[in-house]
């Protein structure tokens, strides 16, 4: 694993996403930070995803169940040469592929429809029975927010996950502490973390989400597992940025010519 | 006294026959198989069944994962949880990235009885309607389910498929042809003409011989599919009748009434 490569790839990639949300002058640029280098590490070092297999029922699937980090999503895509890098300047446009959140239909890379939180884990479930049944060795990537740990559907999913012995499946919490109300102690509290996911059956695995030598130490531990996994990545919103860093404003609000240019000149150093 | 049968009975045995002949379906419940008769598939198939538990949520999004790896899915549940407990889930998980899965839903409106008004779904057709691309269907007899069920296994789209908790006599012929998005001329009336759906169907069917005896020249239409309706076959019946009354076990807003 080349670290200094994929650190570039997710400096790169908080660039786009930084474009994207200061062009469309909308977007959310902090949990797109946050989740950018566990994004990063899936697509280039993890995932069998490719530009020659993203059809194939043989890929490994990745699901953006916290939809509103699409502005990563759509940057992977451009750093693994799936779309035009030019292409992200139509970021919440009408009639663009990258719909504000992302839409299977609109654009095919993106698995499955995602936005009203909660719901991508039991897609997850879903592809991982179907993966099961069919007896394909893929394996099933789906990355949550801690906010959206609040909806009682990622608490059902939880159980169907371990119901069905669904080793196949990794659920990635994007654990930043921050929701657009605030902290989540403050909000709904779901602590305590991790001891909730142990006992809902997971293999549960705490990396630094933004330490590649520490991401892959983690993955690495769900190689062998026989239960569901689930990796709680400590991240920091708005990762990459001094000043969006752990700030709660830096959910859904763009930046100003000042902030974006501020901003640009952090990410643009390396 | 006519001999009634049950839809989700039927429906439990078309399936599991169908699980025989297709590999690929598999079902999804949320723990009503008892109830929506997918039980008896869950006996032959226990591999290709799941059931989700008490969560219709889970189960709508979950058919959708399954459906993206290739699966035929039923999703079944009683009508009132499967179109407002997972509303949200229809919608954004399986309607709009368009996933084809199937919901069949049992003890739809009114008729459901005993178990009282909050069982009792007397809008699901409304809130699947608005759904854009989804298709709703109200079958009125164990024939009429039957003839169809070819279809909707093939279906390549996502559908809801109403049917009712009590038991209905047989309305329609063996040798009638049904298609989805077509309606059903039972009878030809010049004064007025009944449009109805599901268990009203033979309700209506039975006020025909009344409406003879009041000199009135009533028709019968079952319009089964609410949803993409048969504007056709609408547009002939208002030119030639006189008066047009809708029956359905749903309330007038958002109904096949209000189609």
């Amino acid at each position: 694993m080349d670290i200094k490569y994929l650190e570039k790839l997710a400096n790169q990639g908080r660039i786009h996403i930084l474009n994207q949300v200061y062009n469309a002058q909308s977007g959310h640029i902090g949990g797109a930070f946050s989740a950018m280098d566990i994004m990063v590490y899936l697509f280039f070092e993890r995932m069998n995803y490719s530009k020659n297999n993203w059809d194939k029922p043989e890929r490994d699937r990745f699901i953006l169940s916290k939809g509103h980090a699409s502005a990563s999503l759509y940057s992977v895509f451009a750093l693994k040469g799936l779309i035009d890098e030019e292409e992200l300047s139509t970021f919440r446009k009408i009639d663009s592929r990258l719909q504000g959140h992302p839409s299977h239909k609109s654009l095919p890379y993106v698995e499955q429809s995602t936005g009203s939180l909660g719901q991508g884990l039991s897609f997850a479930n879903g592809v991982a029975l179907g993966l099961k049944l069919d007896k394909i060795d893929a394996h099933v990537y789906c990355l949550i927010g801690d906010g959206e740990i609040n909806e009682g559907q990622i608490w059902e999913a939880l159980m169907t996950s371990n119901k069905n012995s669904l080793d196949n499946l990794t659920v990635i919490l994007d654990y930043n502490h921050l929701q657009i109300d605030g902290f989540i102690e403050d909000i709904k509290n779901p602590m305590p973390t991790p001891d909730r996911f142990k006992s809902f059956g997971f293999n549960v695995i705490e990396i630094d989400g933004h330490d590649f030598d520490d991401i892959k130490k983690g993955f690495d531990c769900c190689n062998d597992s026989i239960k569901p996994n689930f990796i709680i990545a400590h991240t920091v919103k708005g990762k990459g940025v001094s000043f969006m860093e752990n700030k709660v404003g830096w959910h859904g609000s763009p930046p100003d010519k000042e902030q974006y240019e501020k901003a640009m000149k952090e990410l643009k150093v390396d | 006294m006519t001999e009634k049968f049950s839809l989700r009975g039927h429906y439990g045995k078309l399936l599991t026959e169908a699980g025989r002949k297709y590999p690929n379906i598999v079902v999804l419940d949320a723990d009503l198989a008892k109830s929506t008769k997918t039980e008896q598939f869950k006996k032959e198939f226990p591999g290709r069944f799941f059931d989700m538990g008490v969560a219709e949520a889970d189960m709508m999004a979950t058919a959708a994962g399954l459906a993206s790896t290739g699966k035929n899915v039923f999703c079944s549940t009683f009508a009132i949880f499967g179109s407002g407990r997972a509303w949200d889930q229809v919608r954004n998980s399986i309607g709009y990235p368009g996933w084809p899965v199937k919901i069949i839903v049992t003890h739809g409106g009114i008729s459901l009885g005993e178990d009282g008004a909050s069982h009792q779904a007397n809008e699901d057709i409304a809130l699947m309607k608005v759904i854009p691309g989804m298709t709703v269907v109200v079958p009125s007899d164990i024939v009429m389910l039957e003839g169809l069920f070819n279809e909707i296994i093939d279906f390549d789209s996502y559908i809801y498929v109403r049917l009712p908790r009590i038991k209905l006599p047989v309305i329609h012929s063996r040798d009638t042809k049904f298609e989805i998005g077509k309606g059903i001329e039972l009878k030809e009336g010049k004064d007025i003409t009944i449009i109805a759906s599901g268990s009203m169907v033979h309700k209506a069917y039975n006020t025909l011989r009344r409406f003879k005896s009041l000199d009135i020249d009533a028709g019968l239409i079952d319009m089964f599919t609410v949803k993409p309706l048969d504007r056709e076959l609408l547009t002939r019946i208002a030119a030639r009748t006189k008066g047009i009354l809708v029956c359905e076990e749903h309330q007038m807003h958002g109904g096949l009434a209000d189609s």
